[in-house]
């Protein structure tokens, strides 16, 4: 019983440390792309 | 070819603008729905017990890794040889995904080594080869960062990436060259030494992580190009007045 609640808590963190990883990394891609495609428009306009 | 008629920025970036967004949004229903199965319904492995489940996240994140590494090689040969413009963008924009699937790979690794091996880390081929292959990010991402920077000419991070390649099939091959406590190859071409009760969900997981590679590299060139129209907007601007 001890050992498959150990077992648990590795395939948590590896869960964890895989999707925070991938979404910290989609979420920074889109709002970086966001931005600078806005900074463009905006220089585009002035 | 059809490489060409994306060398106009205003074609890829009428394709790239609908691309992106639908390449992260299935990419990330596939990936949901693969890791919940992996994480509540796939069976436990006889052997590995319930730390198979770590096999969904930890095979479609090396097998990115690599692929970032191998996206970054073509990139740079095609600007080396064909002065392709869009060639050394897509280089850049694929070095941030790559990395991050590669500490993730690393990382998921070494957490499922603990309980299956009972160690963290070996230095064995395949082991290494891969925390190379995260230095080799590193060393791009700051030489083209530098090349930007300082106005070089960014040959030199294309033969950086084509050079870096070759850590490519020796990563592919270290668990058959060398004696690894990493399990061999699972899945070759067409076979596959896996139970189609951890294949299925495996594969539509490397389906839906590859969908969100591809969907941040798109964003990425998105930004990149951005920034280089900005910048030589504002250097027209500032030569006019």
């Amino acid at each position: 019983m001890r050992e498959a609640l150990d077992q648990w808590h590795f395939v948590v963190a590896a869960y964890v440390v895989g999707i925070i990883g991938t979404l910290a990394m989609v979420g920074w891609s889109w709002l970086s792309m966001r931005r600078a495609e806005k900074r463009r428009e905006k220089v585009r306009r002035k | 070819m059809i490489m060409h008629i994306f060398a106009n920025p205003k074609r890829f970036l009428g394709l790239a603008t609908w691309l992106t967004p639908l390449l992260l949004v299935v990419g990330l229903v596939l990936t949901a729905g693969a890791l919940t199965y992996g994480l509540f319904f796939a069976p436990a492995d006889r052997l590995m017990g319930d730390t198979v489940r770590i096999l969904y996240i930890h095979v479609p994140s090396a097998w990115l890794g690599m692929g970032g590494w191998t996206t970054i090689a073509i990139a740079s040969l095609v600007e080396l040889v064909w002065r392709h413009p869009l060639a050394t963008i897509a280089a850049r924009a694929a070095a941030l995904p790559g990395a991050v699937f590669t500490a993730i790979c690393l990382i998921t690794g070494s957490i499922w080594g603990r309980p299956t091996w009972g160690t963290w880390w070996v230095w064995d081929g395949r082991l290494t080869s891969m925390l190379i292959l995260l230095f080799l990010y590193f060393g791009y991402i700051a030489l083209a960062g530098a090349v930007n920077r300082e106005g070089a000419s960014s040959r030199i991070p294309a033969i950086f990436g084509i050079v870096g390649a070759i850590n490519i099939p020796i990563i592919n091959r270290s668990v058959v060259w060398w004696n690894s406590l990493h399990q061999p190859p699972s899945i070759t071409m067409g076979k596959s030494a896996i139970d189609p009760a951890f294949l299925w969900p495996l594969l539509i997981a490397m389906l839906g992580f590859s969908c969100i590679f591809g969907g941040v590299i798109l964003a990425r060139m998105r930004a990149i190009l951005a920034d280089i129209q900005t910048e030589a907007r504002l250097r027209r601007k500032a030569l006019s007045a």
